[in-house]
């Protein structure tokens, strides 16, 4: 259950986890608008997806501007790319003041960094290997 | 100096070997394989094939060892990266990032890497200050291109603005042909005088159009060259 009513989002990249956040958090209440450089990403957005959507690139200010970050409560990056996933993300969190900026990063060797820059790393690495350890009783 | 040079093309191998040159210990880092041979074959310096956005990259480069970083590539969130590794993660005491768009720049500087460049900026500006292109508002060749005629608007801060034209030092082979002013079409003479706003039909030699554009629109000096008409 997720509990994300009257809250605004911005989710940058309409992949396989950007679409399932999006729709997951439109659905259950939450205000979602949705940047993707490839617009035909968004046909993939459900029925049940009610935000907007932006087409063009997270890294140009211009097009964030459009998604009015200065009044996102959170800001998910989670696109291909760790570098436009870390450079919009740092926007949001240094220039825009969003409170909870989630990083999706595929070298874990970049944790650090998000750290520094006070957002909340996402590894894709390290969680997929955590839930294989998990699953075959080798971790808590 | 030990520098690193991250990116391609053309900006790539002309700043290495000009640096190299000087004398300085240069490594390239390219992600493409192809180009990185090349790179090897005409460069006196380190080419190294990967992604410099990965920590295990630039360290597998020397990046420890380096005096200066310069991150050139096409795409500014890498650029952004590359430099916040070096300086950040890795001690580079200088880096130095390559801003496509212009508005970034300042957006850089917040997020901890002071030195920038912007191509963008740096050649419109260039442009702006060597030629009054908003002054030219028609322009077409005659005489099979010996002879150029020109609209030009004469800007409210130009040095010709209250002069007149027999006064003017523009040179021999020029004609003011004719003055719009307002709805009033005047043929000038020696003793017309222009005003700001007026819109001059200009008849000059294509080989002294930029003095005279110079001249009359008050832009600094504009050595960019017109192409040659045959």
């Amino acid at each position: 259950m997720i509990r994300a009513h009257g809250v605004y989002a911005v989710v940058v990249g309409c992949g396989r986890l950007g679409l399932y956040l999006a729709s997951a958090l439109s659905e259950s209440g939450c205000s979602v608008v949705v940047i993707d450089i490839d617009g035909s990403r968004f046909r993939e957005l459900g029925a049940g997806f009610s935000g907007f959507t932006i087409e063009g690139d997270a890294v140009e200010l211009a097009t964030l501007e459009q998604s009015k970050p200065e009044k996102a409560d959170i800001f998910i990056a989670t696109t291909g790319s760790d570098s436009v996933n870390l450079m919009a993300s740092q926007i949001a969190r240094s220039i825009y003041r969003v409170k909870k900026v989630a990083t999706r990063i595929y070298d874990p060797a970049l944790e650090p960094l998000c750290r520094r820059a006070d957002l909340l790393p996402i590894s894709t690495v390290t969680s997929a290997a955590g839930s294989v350890l998990q699953a075959l009783g080798l971790q808590e | 100096m030990n520098i690193t040079i991250v990116g391609g093309g053309v900006l790539a191998y002309f700043i290495s070997r000009s640096l190299g040159e000087k004398g300085h210990r240069i490594t390239v880092i390219n992600r493409d394989p192809a180009e990185c041979t090349q790179l090897a074959r005409r460069l006196k310096a380190t080419v190294v094939s990967g992604n410099a956005t990965h920590p295990a990259v630039l360290e597998d480069a020397g990046v420890r060892r380096q005096h200066a970083v310069i991150a050139i590539t096409s795409h500014d969130e890498e650029n952004l990266l590359i430099c916040q590794l070096a300086s950040g993660m890795f001690g580079v005491r200088r880096v130095l990032a390559m801003v496509n768009d212009p508005r970034s720049e300042e957006l850089f500087h917040t997020l901890g890497i002071p030195e920038t460049f912007s191509v963008t900026t740096i050649l419109s500006s260039l442009i702006e200050q060597r030629a009054s292109f908003d002054s030219i508002i028609n322009l077409f060749p005659a005489a099979n291109g010996a002879l150029e005629v020109a609209e030009v608007l004469v800007p409210d801060d130009a040095p010709c603005v209250g002069r007149t034209l027999g006064s003017l030092a523009l040179p021999a082979s020029t004609l003011i042909a004719a003055i719009l002013r307002g709805a009033d079409e005047i043929v000038p003479n020696g003793k017309t005088t222009l005003a700001a706003g007026d819109r001059m039909l200009v008849v000059t030699r294509h080989d002294s159009f930029a003095e005279v554009m110079t001249y009359l629109t008050g832009g600094v000096e504009w050595t960019v060259r017109q192409p040659t008409r045959r």
